[in-house]
């Protein structure tokens, strides 16, 4: 109790406090443990954070919604302040969303910041999936945090629709109109599930309240388990870094949590509040004011979801129009909806399986925390490529019609272009991105052998002119050389001597995979460079020096056949330089 | 005599088909001219300026519409039958108002859709032009009253008149959109009341035509009313990024909000110099 009155002393009420909270729960314990928590420091590692952060303000501005939003259905005249609406008959749920964004104070604003917020969430989230993606961070030991993330993006999409709806406006009632006929399009199941949802027809009078719970309660819970779960794993397997000097996989290179991180943290939190509230207070979003009520017969053009489902109804309209329906087995199947599902849930079960089937593939067993740099895995950075232009078409698929006015062109041809894009364009990306990622690496291969271009050029004795190259640092080097390299593997037979078919689509899995590859530079291969290098860096500026020797002299030709011994070297020494790329 | 006479070719006609046509033809030109007179107002007085105008009007027309419409203003068929330029016979002066006065006409190029450009004539002319079309068939629809365009109308019910007769092909907030083939309903925003009233009446291009039966001339006011009253006020939200709903929301999100961010993300991972 000694030390108690002395750390009052020195430090007042703050290490009392302190003192007070480690004697009962363990506070230094677990500031030792979390406080010196180590995190590397890269930009591309804050946009998880983003999206952490826009769904805090999305808890907080929802918060304040719950306040004044009522979920009912019932009719009501409305008699507000918004004149073009006054006397119009429309549900509670809508009538209170008029009242949060003209009567409430700061209603509309906090509307717009939910809004934008959920948007700015889902992307964020979908943006640091793909960097995770794009390094390799998802391989051993993080397949599962893989799956974690994609829960949440899934969720997160989950809870914009059940949020999108809310209002029961005309759009978010044509929206929700869509997702009655999907469902109904589900053979066997799907009227009854329909039924169940809207409890009878559509519309009925109960859907905005069960969307209300799902949205305000079970949705987020469920993100915030999936959310601590993805956190938590994070503290478990430690951060990845990026490759550099000292980086490997059995240690983390950064700075620690406190009191580095939790103030650039803190502080990064204020900034993403804030470019929200910006954004929020200057940029309408959802004037569901324009839209009016909900009713059942009134489509508007342009009727569209919110962007992260958008997808999903770009597949419906991309859907073939002769496909409508076929009778089977005594029931109406409509392939128009299915097959823009069957679509749908394929693409979210690959990209959710991915960790595991690269990980089978190349039979890696090692636990890796240094991330890739995306062009030394050239088929996995082609495979992303091809997968996020295969969404981007279906994303663009659900706005044919505003490309279609905007851009002066047939709504028909836009869509059949999307249409044939959908195929042609993701082989596209695939073979342009592996063509680009292994060209990057030769010209990575070419650095670290000859060193960069100085821009320097020298005219030899002999008339031929060089560029003089520099070599690399070994820091910049550090990270052109290392990387792992596969090499595609044999079928091999299993104990019985068998060769099953699973070895075989692995085998050709892996030769897909690894077949065109560029071997990092090998010590070996750096001295052999290093050592023609090292002539020829001597040599080309005694030429150099003969060379301006030569301007000189009043006859040229003299000094010229001079110089021509010094010349010779590095002439020789080009023919080696030249090889070296070939090797691979 | 007998009491069918033939004629030259041979055909017989009814002794009172004379007078049957005469009848008709006193019909047609009086209901005409009465028509006309009631569409102009100081009837009697302006008789003699309404003739030096569709005398003006023709002149016009012959001029800078007839290559295309023909010189009787009856448009052209094809060897198919098939109407290739539309007859101006019966559209009426309201037509004419509204695709002249929207500078649609006369047409620049032809495509799946006559667009909007810079008026080609001056308000005199255009008068002149619907004039004289008018003079053609007389029953076609007169430009409206300015009672019908003074936005005062009941902007609630012509909201709702929007959203269920307007709002599939303009958009529920009159931002337009896209129809087959290249077609599309225009953006309604900055459209004079006058040439919404008479797009409703005469159906120009894709448009349907809806009659007073179908949508009286109040409830018109009414719907002018409401897209004046989007026009006037602006969202109480801030911008509002054209109006075109989730897609250009969704876009924003991604280049500006997402982008700012990401932007300051590079700036708070910076190394210092």
């Amino acid at each position: 109790m000694a030390t108690t009155v002395n750390t009052r002393k020195k430090g007042g009420v703050l290490a009392g406090t302190a003192n007070y909270l480690d004697e009962r729960v363990g506070v230094a314990g677990i500031l030792k443990e979390f406080g010196r928590k180590i995190f590397p420091d890269h930009w591309s590692f804050m946009l998880g954070e983003v999206a952490l952060y826009s769904f805090l303000i999305l808890l907080l501005s929802g918060t304040f919604l719950t306040f004044f939003f009522q979920p009912a259905m019932t009719d009501v005249i409305y008699n507000g302040v918004y004149g073009p609406l006054k006397g119009a008959h429309m549900s509670i749920a809508y009538a209170s969303t008029l009242d949060i964004s003209f009567e409430v104070r700061g209603g509309l604003l906090f509307r717009q910041v939910h809004h934008w917020a959920a948007l700015l969430f889902v992307a964020a989230a979908g943006l640091h999936m793909l960097r995770v993606f794009f390094t390799g961070a998802f391989r051993k030991p993080r397949e599962i945090n893989w799956v974690v993330g994609f829960a949440l993006f899934v969720l997160g999409m989950a809870a914009g629709f059940t949020g999108y709806s809310l209002p029961d406006d005309l759009l978010s009632g044509n929206g929700l109109r869509i997702i009655d006929g999907m469902i109904k399009g589900v053979p066997v199941i799907g009227v009854w599930i329909s039924s169940l949802l809207f409890g009878g027809q559509f519309p009925g009078h109960n859907i905005v309240a069960r969307l209300y719970s799902l949205h305000i309660m079970i949705v987020p819970a469920l993100i915030l388990v999936f959310l601590a779960i993805h956190l938590f794993m994070v503290v478990i397997h430690k951060h990845t870094h990026y490759s550099g000097p000292g980086r490997r996989d059995d240690n983390v290179v950064g700075y620690p949590l406190m009191p580095v991180y939790v103030a650039k943290a803190g502080g990064f939190f204020f900034i993403v509040f804030g470019v929200i509230m910006l954004i929020a207070a200057t940029f309408t979003i959802n004037p569901v004011w324009n839209y009016g009520g909900y009713d059942p017969s009134p489509v508007s053009a342009g009727t569209q979801p919110d962007w992260y489902i958008g997808w999903l109804d770009g597949a419906l309209r991309l859907a073939p129009t002769h496909l409508e329906t076929m009778d089977a087995w005594g029931h109406t199947w409509s392939w128009n909806i299915l097959l823009p599902l069957i679509v749908g849930v394929l693409f979210l079960v690959v990209v959710a399986a991915y960790p595991f089937v690269e990980a089978w593939i190349t039979g890696d067993k090692r636990e890796h925390h240094v991330l890739d740099r995306p062009r030394n895995t050239p088929t996995r950075t082609a495979v992303g490529a091809a997968g996020v232009t295969f969404y981007a078409v279906l994303w663009a698929g659900a706005a044919t019609d505003l490309i279609a006015t905007n851009f002066h062109m047939s709504l028909n041809q836009v869509l059949t272009s999307a249409q044939i894009s959908l195929f042609v364009l993701p082989v596209l990306a695939f073979f342009v991105t592996k063509r680009l990622c292994l060209s990057l690496q030769r010209k990575d291969r070419e650095i670290v052998l000859h060193g960069r271009e100085s821009g320097r050029i020298v005219r030899l004795p002999h008339g031929e002119y060089v560029e003089i190259h520099e070599p690399v640092d070994a820091y910049t080097q550090y990270k052109l050389v290392d990387y792992k390299d596969y090499k595609p593997t044999l079928a091999r037979p299993n104990a019985e001597g068998k060769i099953t078919a699973a070895a075989r689509v692995r085998a050709s899995l892996s030769k897909f995979y690894f077949e065109d590859r560029i071997a990092p530079v090998t010590q070996g291969e750096l001295d052999a460079a290093h050592h023609d290098h090292h002539e020829a860096v001597e040599a080309a500026p005694a030429a150099e020096v003969k060379a301006v020797t030569a301007k000189k002299a009043p006859a040229a030709k003299k000094p010229a056949t001079k110089a021509a011994p010094a010349a010779k070297k590095p002439a020789a020494a080009k023919p080696a330089a030249k090889k070296a790329p070939k090797k691979d | 005599m007998s009491l069918f006479r033939r004629n030259v070719n041979g055909a017989r006609r009814h002794p009172m088909a004379a007078v049957a046509v005469i009848a008709l033809g006193l019909i047609v030109s009086g209901g005409g001219y009465a028509a006309a007179s009631a569409a102009v107002h100081p009837a009697s007085s302006a008789t003699a300026a309404d003739t030096q105008l569709v005398a003006e009007g023709k002149k016009l027309f012959l001029g800078n519409c007839a290559s295309c419409h023909g010189k009787n203003a009856a448009g052209e068929v094809d060897a198919n039958g098939k109407q290739v330029f539309p007859t101006l016979i019966g559209v009426g002066a309201a037509a004419v108002d509204f695709q002249v006065g929207t500078g649609r006409m006369p047409a620049q190029a032809s495509g799946p859709q006559m667009m909007k450009k810079t008026v080609q004539f001056t308000d005199h002319q255009i008068a002149a032009l619907a004039a004289y079309v008018q003079s053609l068939d007389p029953t076609g629809p007169t430009v409206p009253d300015a009672k019908w365009l003074d936005g005062k109308g009941d902007t609630s019910r012509g909201g709702e008149l929007f959203r269920v007769n307007c709002a599939m092909c303009h958009n529920a907030a009159g931002a337009g959109g896209a129809l087959t083939e290249g077609k599309f309903a225009p953006n309604l925003s900055g459209v004079k009341a006058r040439h919404i009233y008479e797009a409703m009446i005469t159906g120009p291009q894709n448009m349907p035509v809806f009659s007073d039966k179908n949508l009286s001339p109040s409830d018109k006011r009414d719907i002018i009313s409401y897209l004046k009253y989007l026009e006037k006020n602006p969202s109480s939200g801030g911008y509002e990024l054209a109006n075109l709903g989730p897609v250009v929301e969704g876009l924003f999100a991604w280049i500006i909000a997402l982008g700012l961010l990401v932007l300051i993300t590079m700036w708070l991972a910076a190394k210092s110099n």
